[in-house]
């Protein structure tokens, strides 16, 4: 069925991308090998039996698909939609060497939105283990542990600051890339396993650390939610957002209603985003949908864009204008923003990880007259929380260093997602947490 | 959804409510915050907590805008659909010696918790409570009851001094050795009010309020400049170093939505009226 027309998605906030009808995935499904080694398998954070939904789609057998996929991931509707699949699974897809390979990601999509529209059974619990597990954090990493645990029998109260479920899911993606009622359907699903959600609760705050003790483990999955600012002048400047304020002004509080609903953006004419990552996009095209003009700033070239390729393509189709090898030396303005000063860069040697390292040319500089601009360069790990446990061990940007096993330096203590990787993706903090939650089980059984 | 048990009108466009929220008031500490949500359609707002008693957090605030205006709509018995919190950090309290903590207009509603605990560690403690007029000024009883000695300062002489809580302020610090000062109240009373205490050099704190979205520190919209730096109010603050604010920023950066605002309450408005005051 493909992507909704670009003047027509434009209006509005609703899915871009239709997904596939019946036929299409049979068709899709039908191509696959069957491989007896599949390579698409190792590409899968969480090892989806991939082989083997494919073939119950091409079979019909849509809802035993889903049933299959669900033995690995909790999150189908939300990966099959947002997962880099062009560099995981799919990248190791044998039918890419020739041809094109299955768009896996897809028939995930289509079998679980399949089941949902079937209407979704709650996974079974093993009888009471009466250990108590503190989750901190309801992105997918903490819904997925929190799920995980629950399984397993264990009493699990999963704590958020916000009034919402699911992270950066919820309040960070745009939902004309992953709708709402998605991420909330999948969501309800497990915390429907008998998790205690605890919503405006900010761990840290709300909760000691002192009192968090008292739980037989803690998981920590409280993200990379910490925006960083590029640190230039004019940065303080009325109309300058970091994505994570602009996204979430939107996606959690719905300001493109306003005033049916409260929260305030700016009415913006022209943005300027600032970076090249899928934040970047998704503020660029929420730009767009306020009917802005919108042009990204990256410093690099095209080619180095960390962008999904199919984000950057959905981007340009609607209009956003790249400038690539440039960066911001300063916001003008006096007390709102009226424009961005800019210095053309040059690719130099290679860095560690064999991208040019873009150094600025001397004196070439230009300005992009704006009434807003989006700082979309980064996130770090939010430190409210991991900065009051004594002895935790971190890594350089602040991030908790935790063993294969998801067990960081305290015993007691293990974390997943965001928060271990920095910003990477849904799911790795998925895997990251099914593992850590086997570690958890595991620790408590030999007690 | 959290019960609202109380609500009161405390002077025109003042209120005091009493919110059920036995999670924030477990561990909140002086000079945090809250952030509420009325309904499912609501923005996110910071009040400060004003009192704790037993499981009920007290705010008072004034109806500036939609929110708050709603807020005060909420009759004793109603309920709020979010209260997140405590936010920010406590206050910086420990035995300085004599301490002066100056509060203005709905700013003193952050009052009392400080004194009481600077009280507590052992410090004379004087208030300082500016208003409009004497109509305006709040929790006066309640100030008297907990600090050594109580000022007042209104704008039209209808109680106590004639004029800023800022002569005050200065008289004091002109009578005896100050160690340490609060001044909470608007940003341009704020800004004022510590260049009191610039030149003598007295330690001196402010509690600031940037506009906030999430309060935790994943945002940005809250940041203000400190010493040159930035600073997330909801994290790192709220109260800082009153000598080493950008205070005109903070201005610039409140006004921001000024006119969204007021799309938001001539709207609300209209809507009270249509519907005979029934939300
Ligand atoms: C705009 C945007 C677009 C993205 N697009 C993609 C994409 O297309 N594909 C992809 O795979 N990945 C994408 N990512 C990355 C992906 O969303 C993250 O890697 C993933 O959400 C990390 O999950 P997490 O559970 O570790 O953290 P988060 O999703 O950040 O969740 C952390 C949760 O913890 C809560 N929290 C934090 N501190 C506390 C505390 N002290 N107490 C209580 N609660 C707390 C937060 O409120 C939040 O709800 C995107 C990220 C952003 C910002
Ligand atoms: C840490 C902190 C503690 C506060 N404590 C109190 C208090 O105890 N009592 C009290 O009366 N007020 C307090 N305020 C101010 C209060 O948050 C605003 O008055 C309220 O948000 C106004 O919302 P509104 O919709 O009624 O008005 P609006 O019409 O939306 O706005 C009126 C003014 O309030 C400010 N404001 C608007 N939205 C926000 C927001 N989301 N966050 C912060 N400020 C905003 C703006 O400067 C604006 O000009 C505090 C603010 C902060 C940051
Ligand atoms: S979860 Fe992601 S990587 Fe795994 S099969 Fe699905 S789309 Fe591919
Ligand atoms: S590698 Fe490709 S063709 Fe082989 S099983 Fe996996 S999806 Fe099918
Ligand atoms: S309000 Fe969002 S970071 Fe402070």
């Amino acid at each position: 069925m493909g992507d909704r027309n670009v003047a027509v998605r434009l209006k509005d906030f609703g899915e871009v991308d239709n997904g596939l009808s019946p036929k299409e995935a049979v068709e899709e499904a039908g191509r696959c090998l069957q491989c007896k080694k599949p390579a698409c398998v190792d590409g899968c954070p969480v090892n989806i039996d991939i082989p083997a939904f494919v073939a119950l789609i091409a079979k019909g057998e849509f809802l035993s698909a889903a049933e299959s996929i669900r033995q690995q991931n909790l999150l189908p509707a939300i990966c099959g939609r947002v997962c880099p699949q062009e560099t995981q699974c799919e990248a190791l897809c044998i039918l890419g060497k020739k041809e094109t390979p299955i768009r896996i990601g897809q028939l995930e999509r289509f079998a679980a939105d399949q089941e949902r529209a079937k209407g979704l059974t709650v996974p079974a619990r093993k009888t009471a283990t009466g250990k108590r597990i503190a989750v901190i954090g309801s992105g997918p990493a903490g819904i997925v542990a929190a799920g995980e645990l629950a399984k397993e029998g264990h009493d699990v109260v999963l704590y958020e600051s916000l009034h919402a479920p699911g992270g950066v899911l919820t309040y960070g993606i745009p939902s004309f890339r992953l709708p709402k009622d998605v991420v909330r359907a999948e969501i309800d699903l497990i915390l429907a396993m008998g998790v205690d959600l605890r919503l405006n609760h900010l761990v840290g705050r709300t909760v000691s650390y002192e009192e968090l003790k008292e739980y037989d483990a803690i998981l920590l999955g409280t993200g990379a939610g910490l925006p960083y600012f590029m640190g230039i002048p004019g940065e303080n400047l009325s109309g300058v957002y970091s994505a994570n304020e602009f996204l979430t002004r939107v996606n959690l509080m719905h300001a493109e209603r306003f005033p049916e609903f409260d929260t305030p953006v700016a009415r913006m004419s022209r943005v300027v985003v600032v970076g090249g990552g899928n934040v970047a996009m998704d503020a660029a095209r929420t730009a767009r949908r306020m009917g802005a003009k919108v042009t990204l700033v990256y410093r690099r070239r095209e080619e180095d864009l960390p962008a999904r390729a199919a984000e950057v393509h959905h981007a340009q189709q609607e209009g956003i204008e790249f400038i690539t090898c440039a960066n911001p030396v300063r916001i003008l303005g006096e007390q709102a923003v009226t424009g961005i000063e800019c210095i053309r860069m040059q690719m130099c040697n290679l860095d560690e990880s064999g991208r040019p390292i873009p150094e600025p040319i001397d004196n070439d500089i230009f300005t992009l007259d704006c009434d807003v601009v989006i700082q979309a360069i980064g996130q770090g790990p939010n430190p409210v929380l991991v900065s009051q446990i004594p002895g935790l061990d971190k890594g350089r940007a602040g991030n908790v260093v935790t063993g294969e096993d998801g067990g960081t330096s305290h015993q007691k203590i293990f974390a997943a997602g965001d928060v271990t990787t920095g910003a990477a993706t849904v799911i790795m903090a998925m895997g990251g947490a099914k593992q850590a939650a086997r570690s958890i089980s595991k620790m408590l059984a030999n007690r | 959804m959290y019960l609202i048990e109380k609500s009161l009108k405390l002077s025109e466009n003042v209120y005091e409510i009493w919110v059920n929220a036995p999670h924030v008031t477990r561990n909140a500490k002086a000079g945090q915050f809250v952030i509420i949500r009325t309904d499912e359609n609501g923005e996110r707002i910071p009040l400060t907590i004003s009192k704790i008693s037993g499981d009920l957090v007290r705010i008072i605030f004034m109806a500036v805008g939609k929110t708050t205006h709603a807020l005060a709509a909420v009759p004793a018995g109603g309920a709020i659909s979010d209260i997140a919190g405590p936010l920010g950090c406590s206050s910086a309290i420990k035995k300085y010696g004599t301490c002066v903590l100056v509060g203005g207009g709905v700013g003193i509603a952050s009052t009392p918790v400080i004194a009481q605990d600077l009280k507590d560690a052992g410090n004379r403690v004087i208030g300082i409570l500016g208003a409009r007029n004497a109509d305006f000024l709040i929790l006066e009883d309640e100030m008297a009851e907990i600090c050594d000695t109580l000022l007042i300062a209104t704008d039209d002489g209808s109680k106590g001094h004639h004029g800023f809580a800022a002569d005050l302020l200065k008289q004091v610090i002109g009578e005896e050795k100050v160690d340490a000062v609060w001044i909470i109240g608007p940003t341009i009373m704020m800004k004022v009010t510590s260049n009191v205490t610039r030149e003598p050099g007295i330690k001196t704190f402010v509690s600031l309020n940037p506009i906030m979205v999430d309060g935790t520190g994943m945002c940005g919209s809250c940041r203000c400049v400190v010493d040159g730096k930035t600073k997330f109010a909801c994290v790192d603050g709220p109260e800082f170093d009153a000598h080493q604010v950008d205070f005109d920023n903070l201005m610039q950066r409140q006004r921001y939505y000024m006119e969204h605002e007021k799309e938001a309450l001539a709207q609300w408005k209209e809507h009270q009226c249509t519907c005979g005051g029934q939300h």
